[in-house]
């Protein structure tokens, strides 16, 4: 569409010629006063299209979720905040606390190592990488719970030596820490992939000016390159997190008391399906909303010099577009005004 | 009979990326203090030279000594003995190193920028290493910029940041790779100024460039390189006014 120029209301105008037509330019007049032009934006018929369609199936979906009875909002308002689910939430958060700690410190190591220029190291970490990638995580699971089938006993020694300590298996892996080895071991594994790719991806030359500047080489890899990295593992980094919130969800077949289990239990002794797992979703999407909240603010804290300036937060931006509108009711109140004192005369 | 040591002596390197012969057994003696300019046209081994100096790429053959100390190696009777990755670090503090694209650390300030090698390499106290930090960034004329990121600076302004970032840790000798090649024409001249400045405080400066008139102007040595080899050293008058090698003469007549 060609730039089309309309006066606003207020200035007098000569009626363009028809022979122009619509979208065709009219030569501006040679007394045309540039100051007193506004734009009329482009018209966008689709966008209004897609947004009538977007309301209309939200509207119809919302009726559904009023409706239909067997939603059963009154069951689902009855164990949403219930102790049992509180309880079994807050074993979900500490699961996914210490599993995403402990995998993340593993998977700078092993990051560190899979780049390092020590071939064992090399090896060792390319090796972790691939069998516990390889491993389904249910399995794993599973494995780590039935371990004391496997050895009855655990000793710190001397290979084929004497040991100093023994401890039971039985009494070592409860559930929980069972559980926990397995959800680290797995995270550790991708978050060393993740951090390493983070590492790849920022610019030779940085750690090439700290070498020449004589930057201990540690430093190099905490000061300098690791903060550049986060720019790249952060969205990674907060997809695992979320991954590891609802990977919780799988203890629920070893009988630890996280979430899932707990609903299923209630559901079990109760039986009503729908409500409870609404429970469950309900608070799984409780948790990723706020880390992706928590998201937003961590990766707006690593593009500090990376942008020459950062873009405006949410609430920034609502609050600009706030004092938009009020400018323009303002500015629109004022002309009717005129207007008006222009018809009174 | 005593000369003194030589700021800067490098004996038959020679060094090859894969079956490419980049430096073909490159002899250079720098004075104290001297400022020595490194023409050539790109790939003759310019920039590889400066980076065998402080050990980013370790020569195949050969040696590097700065104010009479070997970079990189310890020599024991007739062998050379590997330093350590933290002795290299700490040689290598002592030569200052200016890249074509800056290389500025993007998620620190410039003061930052300034401030980290100091503090980290030299264990200077932060409150000394920003005092000194500000002066440094007064003498490349950026005392304003100090809490800017480097991404809000013009390259000019960003190439004299990392000239203040090379100066910050007191360097008897300052390699610039290219300094200008990176920048809009305009902003050239604000940088060999900076460098300029450097040349009369006694500081030895080794510096790869195309500008022939900074080279006319402020260099004691011009150097000509062209396939791994130095093919003409004297003063400006004598390799860029009068060359005597024919490839000289050809590259020459081509720049200006």
């Amino acid at each position: 569409m060609t730039l089309s120029i309309t006066a606003p209301d207020s200035a007098p105008t000569p009626p363009a010629p028809a022979a122009a037509g619509r979208g065709a330019s009219t030569p501006p007049p040679t007394d045309l006063k540039v100051e007193t032009l506004s734009v009329a934006r482009v018209w966008h018929p689709w966008r209004w299209f897609a947004t009538v369609v977007v309301l209309v199936l939200s509207a119809q979906f919302i009726h559904g979720l009023i409706t239909n009875k067997t939603w059963d909002w009154k069951t689902f308002q009855q164990y949403v905040f219930a102790p049992s689910i509180l309880n079994a939430l807050k074993l979900t958060l500490e699961l996914t606390l210490y599993a995403v700690l402990i995998g993340f410190l593993a998977g700078i190591g092993i990051a560190a190592a899979r780049l390092s220029k020590i071939p064992l190291l090399n090896v060792v970490s390319w090796v972790f990488v691939w069998a516990f990638r390889s491993i389904p995580l249910p399995v794993q699971i599973l494995i780590w719970f039935n371990i004391s089938a496997l050895y009855k006993t655990v000793s710190l020694g001397v290979p084929f030596g004497p040991s100093f300590f023994d401890f039971s298996t039985r009494s070592l892996f409860s559930p929980f820490v069972a559980a926990l080895i397995a959800l680290s071991l797995h995270q550790a594994a991708y978050a060393a992939e993740i951090i390493r790719a983070g590492i790849i991806s920022v610019d030779p030359g940085q750690s090439e000016a700290a070498a020449a500047l004589g930057i201990p080489r540690r430093r190099q890899f905490l000061r300098i390159i690791l903060p550049q990295a986060m720019r790249a593992i952060v969205p990674n980094a907060t997809n695992e997190i979320i991954g590891m919130v609802k990977s919780t969800s799988l203890l629920s077949a070893v009988a630890v008391t996280e979430l899932f289990y707990q609903a299923q239990v209630i559901l079990g002794r109760n039986g009503r399906p729908i409500p409870l797992l609404i429970v469950a979703t309900f608070w799984y999407i409780v948790v990723t909303t706020v880390l992706t909240i928590g998201q937003f603010y961590v990766e707006r804290h690593f593009a500090k010099g990376a942008q020459r300036h950062l873009p405006p937060t949410p609430i920034q931006k609502f609050r600009t577009k706030i004092g938009h509108i009020a400018l323009v009711i303002r500015r629109r109140s004022a002309e009717g005004r005129i207007a008006t004192a222009g018809d009174a005369r | 009979m005593s000369a003194p040591t030589p700021a800067l002596d490098i004996r038959g390197v020679r060094k090859s990326f894969g079956s490419l012969e980049v430096l073909r057994g490159v002899d250079l003696t720098v004075r104290q203090g001297e400022v020595t300019v490194i023409l050539g046209p790109s790939g003759s081994g310019k920039s590889t030279l400066l980076r065998v100096i402080n050990h980013l790429e370790p020569a195949d053959t050969g040696i590097v000594q700065v104010a009479g100390e070997i970079i990189g190696y310890r020599l024991e009777g007739t062998t050379l003995h590997q330093l350590p990755e933290k002795k290299v670090l700490k040689q290598r503090a002592k030569i200052g190193f200016v890249f074509q694209n800056f290389n500025l650390f993007g998620h620190r300030t410039v003061l930052q920028n300034v401030v980290e090698a100091p503090v980290s390499a030299l264990r200077i106290s932060r409150k000394d290493a920003e005092v000194r930090g500000r002066e440094l960034l007064a003498q490349v004329g950026l005392s304003d910029k100090a809490d800017s990121y480097p991404r809000q600076l013009s390259g000019g302004q960003q190439q004299r940041v990392a000239i203040a970032r090379a100066l910050a840790l007191d360097p008897q000798l300052i390699l610039f790779d290219e300094p200008t090649s990176a920048l809009d024409p305009e902003l050239v001249g604000e940088v060999l100024t900076v460098i300029q400045d450097l040349a009369s405080t006694g500081i030895t400066l080794v510096v790869v460039t195309h500008e022939i008139g900074f080279a006319r102007k402020v260099a004691d040595t011009v150097i000509f390189m062209d396939e791994g080899l130095i093919v003409e050293k004297g003063t400006p008058a004598e390799v860029i006014d009068n060359p005597k090698e024919e490839r000289t003469k050809r590259f020459i007549s081509r720049v200006l």
